[in-house]
């Protein structure tokens, strides 16, 4: 029998249950996240104004850049002020 | 532990059967022990020299690892367990004076010369330092049967890039770790995707894995490093469509040090350096990051270069300064500089003799770079050859005088380039059609001579679509030993 070493980060990620999902949107704001790819914006302006249309409350928020992950101020921001989020990943 | 008794006062000798010296000084060891505190260590015969009465058995070598014996025999003299002065080989001079026996040896030859301690066999010191050693390596144990081929399992465990990579064995890592000073547990860096925190020794592994000699350690390290800052945005190149991949150049004395090819095919394969450095830190991000292809990495083709891809500057007889040092680091000092960048484009001219015909042939291929119309965001790295070097020698062009001409031959009018502009639908928004547009962005335009000398070509490898704050910078870091 030889030995070797473990190449891999060895991580050992905590495991979290899934949110539950929201039946519906009524009353409820939904966050849109555009990562600041090209023609984002197009395809979050779309899904604003349909749920604008159904009286849903929307806020728009923007990654300053695609190829980094999103600030975790970001995240917190999302997180304390909407209930729901839909990220556009778009070229 | 301490190979010398607590409190001992008298002679220790180190010595192996297999050693002439050792054989024909047995008459003097007698004759030591006869009047002197006298401990032998053996290292290949418990029963050699006859007739001692203290002998330990030291055929692990662990006695002789601690003792720091490189030749035998070695006569330590020791004061209240404490080490005063060592004798290798025989020397009847020089032992009558440590024994302060005025007789010893009068039947021995004045001088024959030790021979190896059986601690520097081939790989020896490794295996005993990993044994006996403080290096501590924390990474998990994995045991391979006998029957399991090693080199399939690490396949199977999906750490290999696709081709067989080297096993990191105990000994083989330590050996390894012997390459730098830092310690195994020192944190390098934080490799994305997973953002694992990654140690030398991590990195230490993944490098014998690819195949690199503990010598290369330092650059590798380095480029871990660089990877891991910000400006370079790893996580972003990892996961992007593009071709793109971290690129290693390599400046500084540490070059010829480790036996670097910057000539013939320096871009090629068949440099054990070359090859390994910048495959070593592909497999740092695949197995430490868990950056893997279908995975994060969403390439759409990829490049033969992303398994590795690393080279140095000739620099020894370049006209102009090398990279480098134009990125305010000094000659003497050796660096990484990392560059998100793509597969090797070669420029041929073989009939411009003068500057500024050659430049305008470089600059037409630049321009090409990502698209022909896509201007101010892109980055590219040139690769000057000596053959093309010497055009611009013998015109007593320096390096910025090169870049002057050559933004000159990369600005154009906006109106040519904006989207549908010579009815390509690519290109600038419209907003600068008015406007003359350049190239490269200021920090976007690497430029580093290196290769054979023969042949009147360069090379330009493309940058990543995602250029400057919002995507990758090039990088540059110190190499520490």
């Amino acid at each position: 029998m030889s030995t070797i070493l473990d190449p891999t980060g060895e991580l050992q990620p905590a495991r979290r249950e899934q949110l539950p999902r929201l039946p519906e949107l009524a009353g409820k704001t939904v966050a849109l996240l555009d990562i600041s790819k090209p023609r984002g914006d197009v395809f979050l302006d779309r899904l604003e104004k349909h749920l604008g249309d159904g009286g849903i409350a929307v806020r728009r928020y923007q990654k300053p850049t695609f190829t980094r992950v999103a600030p975790a101020d970001l995240k917190f921001e999302i997180a304390r002020e909407c209930d729901v989020v839909i990220e556009a990943l778009a070229d | 532990m301490t190979p010398i008794p607590q409190g001992y006062s008298g002679f220790l000798l180190v010595v192996k059967k297999d050693c002439k010296t050792c054989q024909l000084i047995e008459t003097a060891i007698a004759e030591l022990q006869q009047s002197r505190a006298l401990r032998v260590i053996s290292q290949d015969d418990p029963q050699f020299p006859a007739g001692v009465r203290d002998v330990k058995d030291d055929r692990e070598l662990e006695l002789s690892y601690h003792l720091n014996i490189e030749t035998v025999p070695t006569l330590i003299t020791c004061q209240d367990g404490v080490e005063q002065e060592r004798l290798v080989g025989w020397s009847r001079e020089d032992w009558r004076r440590l024994t302060d026996i005025p007789s010893l040896g009068a039947d021995l030859p004045e001088f024959s010369p030790g021979c190896g301690s059986r601690t520097v066999e081939p790989g020896m010191l490794e295996k005993l330092a990993y044994r006996f050693g403080d290096t501590v390596l924390q990474a998990r144990r994995i045991d391979v049967a006998e029957m399991e081929d090693v080199h399939e399992l690490m396949f199977e465990r999906g750490w290999s890039d696709g081709l067989p990579v080297v096993p990191p064995s105990e000994d083989r890592v330590t050996r390894m770790l012997g390459g730098t000073s830092r310690a195994p547990d020192e944190i390098v860096g934080v490799i994305p995707p997973d953002q694992a925190p990654c140690t030398v020794e991590k990195v230490a592994i993944n490098a014998v894995m690819a195949g690199c000699k503990p010598e290369y350690l330092p650059v590798v390290l380095a480029a871990v490093e660089a990877a891991c800052l910000d400006e370079f945005c790893m996580h972003g190149l990892l996961a992007t469509t593009f071709f793109s991949g971290p690129i290693i150049i390599v400046n500084g004395p540490i070059i010829k040090e480790i036996g670097m090819n910057w000539s013939t095919n320096a871009l090629g394969q068949g440099n054990r350096a070359n090859s390994t450095i910048g495959r070593a830190l592909q497999l740092v991000i695949r197995n430490v990051g868990g950056g893997k292809p279908g995975g994060v990495d969403r390439a759409a083709l990829g490049q033969p270069g992303k398994v590795g891809f690393c080279f140095p500057e000739r620099e020894h007889d370049s006209y102009w300064e090398s990279l480098a040092v134009e990125r305010g680091f000094r000659r003497e000092q050796s660096t990484v500089t990392l560059f998100a960048g793509d597969g090797v484009h070669g420029i041929a001219d073989q009939k411009s003799r003068e500057p500024k015909s050659l430049t305008r042939s470089l600059a037409m291929t630049l321009r090409t770079v990502k698209h022909g119309k896509i201007f101010g965001a892109s980055s590219a790295l040139l690769i000057v050859t000596p053959e093309h070097m010497r055009v611009f020698r013998e015109a007593g062009w320096n390096k910025a005088r090169f870049r002057e001409e050559l933004d000159k031959y990369l600005t154009f009018d906006g109106a040519e380039l904006i989207r549908g502009a010579s009815g390509i639908a690519e290109g600038m928004p419209e907003p600068y059609a008015g406007r003359r547009l350049t190239k490269f962005a200021p920090d976007g335009l690497l430029i580093v001579h290196t290769g054979g000398s023969a042949g009147m070509w360069s090379a330009v490898i493309g940058g990543w679509t995602a250029t400057g704050a919002k995507g990758s910078s090039p990088v540059t870091v110190a190499i520490k030993s």
